[in-house]
């Protein structure tokens, strides 16, 4: 069947609210408004504002409720509009759901799904379009998810519901309009693997997420002129699924990773430091990487496209790998 | 907490009945270009307009001083204007030009303006009334006389934010006036449905300060009441609350499809325009000709078209300049 991401991601909490009972969905504006993104739109009609819950703007209120929630025994879904606001959510993310577990000496799960929009690319300015699912990858006890295919959105949602810890899915921005062919039976999904898009023999162009469309780009025309990447979409930056990275660079022995994030202490930093730690010996090249200029992401659309990865940048830094001496 | 309204208004003067009047229609005429500039794509990203809730700033805005700091939200387009901000600059703003208030690096947004200390555009709902409250305790320890005004949306009233921010500014009886632009929705959730206590002002009052409410559409009222809290807050009696309560009549931005609102309940306020309410009064009370009118009108058509004019010649700031204004610039040693 044809699915917008959008539906794809509806398809997947109507399935989850369907199978279990305990399942909700909080967050703001999720029900009468038909959520922010439209991903809930028609879900209040469906299963009514018990289990379809408007919250006030409380960010840190209605996360730290969720986490309640789940200590509870409810299987709580609560939706961030965007990463920028769940700052004010830090703390029960951290400092809660994180750490509950440890603290507690195993005895507290907290079985929470926070699902967010992030990123940039349509102009919202430095307060509406930061990538730091990358930040969130640093905090031990969180699992990170980033679905970037119809299917990863479709089928995300309920493994990560069956999961007892917390997870977080972050959904970039530029996504949500994407549509394609899905399949009538698509389910859930593994969350613990990266996934190759394109096998290729000459490069691994390793990324996540929003940026993942620009370097299947950047791949095809790296083809035409005879550089064969291989594109692999980690799926879950937490945890890293290192044996596929390490895997892929051995049979490539080049590699660049594309990250919408900062640069400087980025998930695409501790990707070239397993890289190099783990497969130094494969390499023929240094690890490249192409991520967001160090700036609040500017307004002005050429400045915008100036501080994120593109296809051009991700082409040179490929290009430049590719004739490194091997 | 409804003010301390005088029981019988001052009598208006018409010159200054005029200069209300045509500071609503400077607001309304240049959101309006706003909104048809969006449906042209010279406008992107996120559009907020303020479109029916404009005697709010047009009379709080009214009774500050120069010197007097200014910190808004997202929907801040009518607070930069009247605060003197040039058309010209905001347009351009929005058109992403570096002949825009922040050289096109804020947008809709995030309008800022250090030469009238106007501290911004704010796009986290309550991220400003901290701010508010910093601005107004630097004010009281340096000892000068300044007032620090914080417009927000009654949304803002949910988050933590808004309850430290009110809490501190009356610990420390800062200088601050608190002005709630409760148009009684947050996006799609109405107030019923976000408060369990709907009455703002009631709220303040909890943290021990003066709160009135107001109508926010009769923009002498709101002058009457914000030149009272302004005066009291400047001549030290702690922080103000103003809920000033007001309806915005289009969509929350761009995006919203209105689903949360009967189309009646929109007419029914906009009965209420508050251009429409001071225009009729004082046409009753035979202070607006005619001609005088079609002036303001054309007057404020003026600005906008120049303000226009203004931003299609502006010009991109250069790539190379990306990454400026991360860090402080300091001149070489
Ligand atoms: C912390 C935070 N959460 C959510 C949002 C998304 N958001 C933007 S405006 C808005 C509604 C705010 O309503 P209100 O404060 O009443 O102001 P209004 O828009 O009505 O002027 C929401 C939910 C945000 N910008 N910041």
């Amino acid at each position: 069947m044809k699915s917008s991401y959008r539906e794809a991601l509806r398809a997947g909490i109507r399935d989850a609210m369907q199978r279990d009972p305990r399942v909700f969905l909080m967050g703001e504006d999720v029900g009468a408004y038909g959520g922010s993104f439209a991903v809930s739109l028609g879900l209040l009609e469906e299963f009514g504002p018990g289990r379809i819950r408007d919250t006030p703007l409380s960010e840190s209120g209605f996360v730290g409720a969720g986490i309640g929630a789940a200590l509870g025994g409810m299987r709580p879904i609560v939706e961030i509009m965007t990463v920028n606001f769940s700052l004010l959510a830090l703390d029960q993310i951290v400092n809660n759901a994180a750490s509950l577990l440890h603290m507690s000496g195993g005895q507290f799960h907290v079985p929470l799904v926070i699902r967010m929009s992030t990123g940039a690319g349509r102009q919202l300015g430095a307060q509406h379009s930061h990538s730091l699912e990358g930040w969130y990858a640093h905090v031990p006890g969180l699992r990170i998810l980033v679905p970037a295919t119809l299917e990863d959105a479709r089928g995300m949602l309920w493994t990560a519901l069956e999961d007892p810890d917390p997870v977080l899915i972050f959904e970039h921005g530029s996504l949500y309009n994407v549509a394609g062919e899905l399949d009538d039976n698509a389910g859930p999904v593994d969350i613990d693997s990266a996934a190759i898009r394109r096998h290729g023999s000459d490069i691994s162009l390793i990324t996540y997420g929003g940026t993942l469309p620009a370097v299947l780009d950047a791949a095809e025309q790296l083809a035409g002129e005879g550089i064969d990447a291989e594109v692999l979409d980690l799926r879950t930056l937490r945890p890293l699924d290192e044996a596929t990275i390490l895997e892929s660079v051995a049979r490539t022995h080049r590699a660049v990773v594309v990250d919408e994030g900062w640069r400087s202490g980025s998930i695409s930093a501790e990707i070239s430091a397993r890289i190099t730690e783990n497969a130094f010996f494969d390499l023929d090249a240094p690890v490249g990487r192409v991520c967001s200029a160090e700036v609040p992401i500017p307004y002005s659309k050429h400045m915008e496209l100036a501080a994120l990865p593109s296809v051009e940048r991700i082409v040179a830094a490929a290009q430049e790998a590719a004739g490194a001496r091997g | 907490m409804t003010g301390p309204m005088s029981p019988t208004r001052s009598p208006l003067d018409p010159e200054h009945g005029r200069h209300l009047l045509l500071q609503m229609l400077r607001v309304r005429q240049l959101e309006e270009k706003c909104v048809e500039l969006y449906s042209a794509a010279k406008i992107r990203g996120f559009l907020h307009v303020y479109i029916g809730e404009e005697a709010v700033a047009a009379g709080v805005l009214e009774t500050l001083s120069p010197d007097d700091a200014l910190v808004a939200t997202y929907r801040e387009h009518g607070h930069a204007l009247l605060r003197g901000v040039a058309a010209g600059a905001i347009l351009a703003e929005m058109y992403g030009y570096v002949e825009g208030c922040c050289r096109g690096r804020g947008g809709s947004m995030h309008l800022f303006d250090a030469a009238t200390h106007f501290y911004g555009g704010n796009a986290i709902v309550a991220g400003g009334l901290p701010l508010a409250v910093g601005l107004a305790l630097a004010d009281k320890m340096a000892g000068r006389s300044n007032v620090t005004v914080c417009f927000f949306g009654e949304g803002a009233v949910a988050e933590g934010e808004f309850h430290e921010s009110l809490n501190l500014a009356a610990l420390w009886q800062l200088p601050v006036l608190f002005c709630c632009e409760n148009n009684l929705y947050a996006m799609g959730t109405a107030l019923g449905r976000s408060e369990s206590q709907t009455d703002i002002a009631l709220k303040a009052a909890g943290y021990e300060i003066s709160a009135w409410a107001v109508d926010g559409m009769d923009v002498l009222a709101v002058e009457e009441a914000a030149r009272r809290a302004v005066d009291a807050v400047r001549s030290g009696g702690g922080p103000h609350f103003l809920e000033l309560r007001t309806y915005r009549f289009r969509a929350h931005s761009m995006f919203d499809p209105e689903r949360y609102r009967e189309k009646a309940e929109v007419l029914r306020w906009q009965e209420r325009d508050p251009i429409t309410l001071l225009r009729s009064s004082m046409e009753a009370a035979g202070q607006l000709a005619g001609e005088e009118w079609a002036q303001l009108q054309a007057d404020a058509e003026a600005e906008v078209a120049a303000a226009v004019d203004f931003a299609e010649a502006g010009t991109l700031e250069p790539v190379e300049e990306l990454t400026r204004f991360v860090y402080s610039e300091r001149s070489a040693p």
